[in-house]
C-alpha cells in the first residue's frame, strides 16, 4: 500500500509475472515494464471504447478506468479491469458476444 | 537454490467418490520417496475414516471434515496449511517437503488450487505440484457423463490413475480410457493396479515446474502434438492455403465430433501461423476468463509471441492462470503458436473467431487460426 494515498499495491498477476529465470514476463526493468503498460492502455482501449470506456496509467502505478461523463475507478492490474468495466457499464463484458466480435472485425476491416 | 525450489509442492489428489483416492494414497505414502511427505484429508461427513485407513497417524496428518474443501471449509484449508507449515518450522513436527491434499468425492479441484496459488501467506512458502486424478474403471464411464464434477477433476488432472482395472473387463477399461482421453488428451494414464505405480513420477515433475520447466513443457506440449495429429492428422494437412480458410471437420469422425462429452465438456486445439502479440493475447484471455472463467476448464498453450525468440508456454485452470514459462527451445521444427482448450458449454468456434477478432484489432492483419478436436489414440 502506497504510504502517501493508501492505495493498495499490485497483487501477482500473470501478466505482470515477476522476471526470474524461466518465466517470460514483461517486468524485467522499469523502461520495458513503461511500454508494456503503454501498450496495454492501448490495447484495451480498442475494446473498451466500444462499451464506452477509456483507460490510462496512473503514475505508472495503476490505471484509470473512466466513462465518457468522467466517472472513474482505479484499476489495479488486469485481472481488475473487467470487473471494473462492468461495474461502470452495467453491461456483462463478454469477449464472446457475436456483437463485440462483429464490431471487433468491422474495426479491422 | 532457487525460489521456486524452496517452495513446499503442493499435490492434489481428486476423483469421484469411491474412485480409489485413499487406496492410492496408502500405496503411494509406503513408497520410500514420501517419507517425508505431510497428508491433508479432508471428507464430507462428520465421522472422518480415511485418515484411519491411511495407517498412518502422526503429527502430519491432518484431517478436515465436516465440509468441502471447495466451498463450505475452503478457509479451514489455508488455515490447516499455515499451521502446518508454522509446526514445522517451529521443529514440533517432523520437516516434510512435500504436501499432499485428498479432496472429498465431490470437490471443484479449482478453488483448493487456487486457494494454495493466491493466499498471500501460503504462496510465499508452497507452490502448486500435480494434480492426480483417480478414476474408477468399473463405473468411470457413467460417472463422467453424470457427473459433471468428476468430469471436471478429470479435465484439470496433470496425472491420471485408473483404478480397478482388475475388476473390469477390458472393453469397459477401454471404453473409460477413451472418454477421459476426450475430457483429458495429455496427461500421463496409469491403470491400477497394474502398472507399477511410481510416486517420483505422480508427484514429481509437475508439468510447469519452473525447475525442469523447458523439458517438461517441451515433453507435453510434443507429446499432445504429436497424438493429435497421429489421430487426426497434421491440421495443415488438407487446408485450401489460397483462400486460408479453416481445416473444417478435422477430427470429425462421420460427423460426430470425438472431443465432445459430458454434455458441453470438449477439448479443442487452435493453431495460429503468424507470431501473436503477447499484450492483445493477455488482454483477451483475461477478459474471457473473468467472464467465462468457471467454464474454461483448461487452457495450455506453446506460443510464438513477438519479438520473442523463444516460445512461451502458457497454463491456466479455470480463473487461475500460471506464471507463463519461457521455454529454452521449441519443441520441434513447428514455429506456430498452438492453444489447447477444455471448456464446459463454450462454442469453439466463439472462442476461435474472438480471439482472431482482438488480435486482428491490434494490428495483426490475416491471422489465421485453425481448430482441431484433441484427443489421443
Amino acid at each position: 500500500m502506497c504510504a502517501l494515498c493508501g492505495v493498495l499495491g499490485n497483487a501477482d498477476h500473470w501478466t505482470d509475472a515477476i522476471a526470474r529465470p524461466g518465466v517470460f514476463s514483461r517486468n524485467s526493468d522499469a523502461a520495458e515494464r513503461r511500454r508494456e503498460r503503454m501498450r496495454r492502455v492501448q490495447c484495451a482501449n480498442r475494446v473498451l471504447k466500444l462499451y464506452g470506456l477509456k483507460l490510462s496509467d496512473w503514475q505508472g502505478s495503476a490505471f484509470l478506468l473512466s466513462t465518457a461523463t468522467g466517472k472513474t475507478e482505479i484499476v489495479d492490474h488486469l485481472a481488475h479491469l473487467w470487473i471494473k468495466a462492468e461495474k461502470l457499464t452495467g453491461r456483462l463484458c463478454d469477449p464472446l458476444d457475436p456483437a463485440l466480435i462483429a464490431r471487433l472485425e468491422a474495426a479491422h476491416d | 537454490m532457487t525460489e521456486a525450489a524452496s517452495l513446499t509442492p503442493v499435490n492434489l489428489i481428486t476423483g469421484f467418490l469411491g474412485s480409489g483416492k485413499t487406496t492410492l494414497l496408502q500405496r503411494l505414502l509406503r513408497d520410500p520417496a514420501l517419507a517425508d511427505t505431510a497428508v491433508l484429508i479432508n471428507e464430507f461427513g462428520e465421522v472422518g475414516l480415511d485418515h484411519h485407513l491411511l495407517e498412518r497417524i502422526d503429527e502430519t496428518t491432518v484431517l478436515l471434515q465436516s465440509g468441502c474443501l471447495c466451498c463450505t471449509i475452503r478457509g479451514e484449508l489455508s488455515s490447516a496449511i499455515k499451521d502446518l507449515h508454522a509446526r514445522r518450522e517451529g521443529g514440533r513436527i517432523p520437516f516434510f517437503r512435500r504436501l499432499v491434499i485428498e479432496s472429498t468425492g465431490l470437490a471443484d479441484p479449482f478453488p483448493i488450487l487456487s486457494t494454495v496459488q493466491a493466499d498471500p501467506v501460503l504462496k510465499h512458502h508452497f507452490r502448486l505440484g500435480n494434480v492426480i486424478a483417480t478414476v474408477d474403471a468399473v463405473n468411470g464411464g457413467i460417472q463422467l457423463a453424470r457427473q459433471r464434477e468428476s468430469a471436471r477433476q478429470v479435465a484439470v488432472a496433470d496425472r491420471l490413475v485408473l483404478t480397478k482395472t482388475d475388476l473390469a473387463d477390458k472393453r469397459t477399461t477401454e471404453t473409460v480410457i477413451s472418454d477421459v482421453r476426450q475430457l483429458n488428451p495429455s496427461a500421463p494414464l496409469w491403470r491400477a493396479p497394474y502398472d507399477p505405480l511410481d510416486a517420483e513420477a505422480l508427484l514429481s515433475h509437475g508439468t510447469f515446474e519452473l525447475s525442469d520447466k523447458s523439458e517438461m513443457a517441451q515433453r507435453w506440449f510434443a507429446d499432445e502434438v504429436k497424438a493429435r495429429w497421429r489421430r487426426y492428422g497434421n491440421p495443415l494437412d488438407g487446408l485450401n492455403h489460397s483462400t486460408g480458410g479453416r481445416l473444417s471437420g478435422a477430427g470429425e469422425v462421420h460427423g460426430h465430433n470425438p472431443s465432445r462429452h459430458c454434455d458441453g465438456i470438449h477439448a479443442f486445439a487452435l493453431v495460429f501461423d503468424k507470431p501473436l502479440d503477447w499484450t492483445a493475447f493477455g488482454i483477451w484471455l483475461t477478459m474471457l476468463l473473468n467472464r467465462h472463467g468457471t467454464a474454461v476448464l483448461r487452457v495450455k498453450g506453446i506460443l510464438n509471441v513477438a519479438g520473442s525468440p523463444a516460445p512461451v508456454a502458457v497454463h491456466g485452470v479455470q480463473h487461475l492462470v500460471h506464471p507463463p514459462v519461457h521455454m529454452t527451445a521449441w519443441p520441434d521444427e513447428d514455429r506456430r503458436s498452438r492453444l489447447v482448450f477444455i471448456v464446459d458449454s463454450l462454442d469453439r468456434a466463439l472462442i476461435e473467431r474472438s480471439l482472431s477478432a482482438f488480435l486482428q484489432s491490434n494490428g495483426l492483419p490475416d491471422v489465421t487460426t485453425r481448430a482441431c478436436p484433441v484427443s489421443v489414440s
